[in-house]
């Protein structure tokens, strides 16, 4: 970015914020709307086509991209809160729209999508105040959000910033939860596997909520923690800075 | 229509997470070695440029791969190595029997070779009254007991030292029972240095082929490779054909890189150049040196561009190291010669992509692998492109098996996904009843009963965050 | 049918379209350096972690210091190569008596056994060294056979201070080894490892249980 910081942006609410953690999604508009800009959230939004795209199922994928690359026409960047749809919509439709006659038009689509935490940090360079009683959490960092979108530890500046909370190191805070998609139901044994193990070593921190930046990470990780009637919590990072942030 | 003999990889794994003891053995095992690794890459930087160099080394090499081959052979030829070419497992078997026969051979010690067991070549060779014995410790442990390798550098990685030894106060002749490592080791030490002495024949893998000098690198920590190369009167040698580099100055970053990302060490113990059989004067070596190279599918998969890159691999490991499924289920779940995420690219392509589907699919695509491939192979990308083989036939692609793991029940799921997607007034109909009835769906429905085996059922939330922008009436265009 | 590499080759051949070749950017081996005079140190931090042991010696008395460290193990024989430099120094400054030097002047099929079972420790010299890892480089040949560094309980092995090299990769340069090379040439970083059982490291598997570096000053 120029320097500039930009007055308006596009908000895409991913399909499971939409469906699953709509508090997460307020909550990010919200801090964006703090940060002085105004988010513009078209409607008609879906889903990023990341399910079809991951199944090889490509022209299908492409079929629900197009649809949603044309909500966004003005030259303003596009906000996510979600790291694995970003990535999908960063790094994956250049590839899936790769030798298409829209390539150009999806490229430059491309180019204007952020994870809502980078987009915070890198961009806005917010500065949070803490008005929230003290504790402590763990971060879950999602494979996609790190891997495909080059997270550098964004979020956890943004809790950083927060005096009364603790981060406590997440073991393995690098490994899978488990979810992947559709891998969660074709292999639910090793997903299985997987979540329980992301859940003791969450267990293991102490901690009293885990964050993540992504819906499918979320899901997953509740999922499992409420079935062993667990009394850690999940929450999505743009509601847990939310909350603990806003004038009351 | 559904691929013949369809190897299900969620069955044999499902089973091997039922095992505590393999589960603690790779976790354990697994944890060291990424300890390990990062312990050898202090510097973003520096492994950037080396993943980098590396990269660019393999891929040169592939871009020039007949090429090279050819004067590999020939500089091979100058050096008294005398070159064989095989295109399949059959083949290669054929030819190793040949020249131990022609030689009278009985017995046959071998260095690590992940291509002799691509080969199946023990069990071919005992067939033909031939002993193949092992002689890495690992490899060792494991034919001692008729298993196959669970990793590609850690072979017997899946056991654990009281496993060890029972099985070899039961199977060494004279054996005690200890759970002392270094008495185990001596143990083995003693049965193998008679076999060396006494072995009519050597065989070895390669670590890289040096083109320009005719050179086999061989990589180890044992010196059982260089017994099984040095000691006996032939040495036969055996390598994929993506394993030539055009200079020894090409080999020396891949060996730097190779050592650190699969063990975690700077450098291994030996570090074997074989450039020839025993020369003018010598007074040891092996008479003869014979190199077999295989193709076993490796052109067909040579043949794709973005396909390609699975051959760039220099079979560290450290994909599988940093794999959270393999990590959890271990190597013989994948009922593969290589397992882990190579395997899972590797294997499809080598028997059929829709013979391999579920396998295939056995990934979360996390991209751990791919972070840490030091040839920086885009496995996750390839995974998902073999996804797509399996069920597209007409892709015009060379892929093995393509499109027959296609099923008429996933082809109409996704069309109608699709269909609800790009409609956003048909998926506004949709998170309608989702968030209104979605609770109602049973828990043992099907696909949301897999999900529940481990978790809840996701409840939808009672109003949308689209429903609720609207309601809002926030600016859209 | 055509033979099998005729139809390998062609079928790479027929892949086609190879596209520009990727410029190799070295700078990450060329940054490896270390002033002369402290590459000894980086060498012996790299192989005594990895259980090397080091003897000090210096031009003069390098067959002396071999000769008690024989003498302390109680070694019976030491074989070495009669004909090679190092091999030759050593018998001329060798002392009757004592520790026995035996010499590898014979083809390998009429002196297994004896190898094998009748040896304690084998001599070697070294072409020279690699500072980053740690490591000796040996070109055995006729005047150096290749099992004296593998075969014998112990290896001892003559590195001049003088020539070691940063890396690996610059050796190789240094020494030609990318055009020409011997039958056989290797790199040795230490005594003889596994850690296939249970990923915890056991010494002497199948070569040598010990390496010692004589490592000469020669760089003053
Ligand atoms: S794919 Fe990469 S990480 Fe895996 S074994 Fe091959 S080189 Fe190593």
């Amino acid at each position: 970015m120029n320097g500039t910081k930009p007055k308006r942006v596009y908000f895409y609410g991913t399909c499971l914020v939409d469906l699953f953690f709509p508090d997460a999604g307020m909550a990010g508009i919200q801090l964006l709307r703090r940060a002085g800009v105004e988010v513009v959230f078209p409607d008609g939004q879906t889903c990023c086509g990341q399910p079809a795209f991951n199944c090889g199922y490509f022209e299908e994928a492409r079929d629900v991209a197009r649809t949603q690359v044309a909500l966004f026409p003005e030259d303003l960047p596009v906000i996510l809160p979600s790291g694995s749809c970003a990535g999908m919509m960063k790094v994956h439709y250049p590839e899936l729209f790769h030798g298409q006659p829209d390539e150009a038009k999806v490229r430059a689509f491309s180019a204007r999508v952020y994870e809502l935490t980078q987009f915070l940090v890198d961009v806005l360079d917010v500065k949070l105040k803490d008005l929230g009683e003290p504790v402590k959490v763990t971060w879950h960092s999602s494979c996609h959000a790190v891997r495909d979108l080059g997270l550098k530890g964004e979020p956890q500046a943004l809790i950083g910033q927060l005096a009364n909370v603790e981060l406590a190191p997440l073991a393995r805070e690098y490994e899978c939860c488990g979810f992947g998609g559709t891998f969660a139901v074709r292999h639910p044994e090793i997903s299985g596997a997987m979540v329980a193990d992301k859940i003791a070593d969450a267990t293991a921190t102490g901690a009293s909520v885990v964050l993540s930046t992504d819906g499918g990470c979320l899901m997953n990780v509740n999922g499992a923690l409420e079935a062993k009637r667990s009394q850690l919590k999940v929450q999505h990072i743009a509601e847990f800075l939310w909350e603990r942030t806003r004038a009351r | 229509m559904h691929a013949e003999n369809e190897v299900h990889f969620r069955d044999a794994a499902a089973k091997a997470l039922l095992d505590p003891q393999l589960r603690a053995n790779f976790r354990r095992a697994m944890d060291g070695l990424i300890a390990k690794r990062k312990a050898q890459f202090p510097d973003p930087r520096d492994l950037q440029d080396l993943r980098d160099l590396s990269t660019a080394i393999r891929s040169r090499s592939l871009l020039c791969l007949p090429e090279l081959l050819e004067q590999l052979e020939a500089s091979c030829a100058k050096n008294g190595i005398k070159v064989h070419w095989a295109e399949t497992c059959e083949q290669a078997n054929e030819l190793i029997l040949g020249l131990l026969e022609a030689r009278g051979a009985k017995t046959m010690v071998k260095g690590k070779s992940m291509v002799s067991e691509e080969m199946h070549l023990n069990a071919f060779l005992e067939k033909h009254g031939i002993e193949a014995l092992e002689s890495d410790l690992g490899e060792y442990i494991i034919q001692q007991d008729g298993e196959t390798p669970s990793h590609i550098i850690m072979p017997a990685i899946h056991k654990n030292k009281d496993q060890i030894a029972r099985q070899f106060s039961q199977k060494i002749k004279d054996a005690k029972y200890t759970e002392d490592v270094d008495e185990l080791t001596a143990m083995a030490r003693k049965v193998l240095r008679e076999k060396f002495l006494n072995a009519d024949a050597g065989l070895s893998g390669v670590n890289f082929a040096v083109a320009e000098t005719g050179t086999l690198c061989l990589v180890e920590n044992e010196g059982n490779g260089r017994m099984s190369t040095h000691v006996p009167p032939i040495h036969i040698a055996v390598m994929g054909l993506e394993k030539v580099v055009a200079r020894l100055e090409d080999a020396a970053p891949l060996y730097s890189i190779l050592t650190r990302s699969a063990t975690g060490q700077a450098v291994s113990t030996y570090f074997n150049l074989i450039t020839g059989p025993r020369g003018e004067g010598e007074k040891d070596g092996p008479q003869e040196v014979h190199l077999v190279i295989l193709d076993n599918g490796r052109s067909r998969i040579y043949a794709d561009p973005q396909l390609r890159a699975t051959l760039r691999c220099i079979r560290c490991g450290a994909c599988m190291n940093h794999c959270p499924v393999y990590t959890r289920v271990g190597g013989h779940a994948y009922e593969a010669i290589y397992p882990g995420p190579i395997g899972k690219i590797l294997t499809p392509q080598m028997e059929g992509v829709g013979v391999r589907h579920d396998l295939i699919h056995g990934s979360s695509l996390c991209g751990a692998c791919g972070e840490v491939c030091p040839v920086e192979i885009p496995i996750p990308e390839i995974l998902v492109r073999l996804r797509r083989e399996a069920t597209h036939e007409d892709l015009g692609s060379k892929v093995a098996g393509k499109g027959t793991g296609r099923t008429a029940t996933e082809d109409w799921a996704w069309r109608l996904w699709a269909g609800v997607i790009k409609r956003p007034g048909l998926y506004r109909v949709a998170t309608w009843f989702a968030t209104r009835f979605g609770k109602a769906l049973p828990a043992n429905a099907p696909l949301i009963k897999n999900w529940t085996q481990s978790r809840t059922k996701p409840v939808p939330a009672r109003r949308s965050l689209s429903e609720r922008m609207r309601a809002e009436g926030v600016p859209h265009e | 049918m055509n033979d099998p590499r005729t139809a390998i080759l062609g079928r790479l051949r027929a892949s086609g379209d190879s596209g520009p070749l990727p410029d190799l950017d070295t700078a990450v081996l060329e940054r490896r350096q270390w002033p002369a005079a402290q590459r000894p140190a980086q060498l012996r931090k790299g192989m005594e972690a990895v259980h090397t042991e080091f003897l000090e010696a210096t031009p003069a008395d390098w067959p002396a210091v071999i000769r008690s460290f024989c003498e302390r193990e109680g070694l019976k024989n030491l074989l070495y190569g009669p004909t090679s430099e190092a091999g030759s120094a050593l018998a001329a400054a060798w002392p009757a008596g004592g520790p026995a030097l035996k010499p590898y002047d014979r083809p390998v099929e009429t002196f297994k056994e004896e190898l094998f079972n009748g040896v304690d420790a084998g001599f070697t010299g070294t072409v020279g060294g690699v500072a980053e890892t740690g490591g000796l480089l040996l070109m055995p040949g006729p005047a150096e056979p290749r099992l004296m560094s593998l075969v014998p309980p112990i290896h001892i092995a003559l590195l001049r201070a003088s020539t070691i090299h940063d890396t690996f990769w610059s050796a190789v340069k240094a020494l030609g080894w990318g055009r020409a090379l011997p039958p056989n040439a290797l790199m040795i970083s230490g005594p003889s490892k596994t850690a296939d059982i249970e990923q915890t490291l056991a010494y002497g598997v199948h070569g040598p249980k010990r390496l010692i570096v004589v490592l000469v000053d020669d760089q003053a």
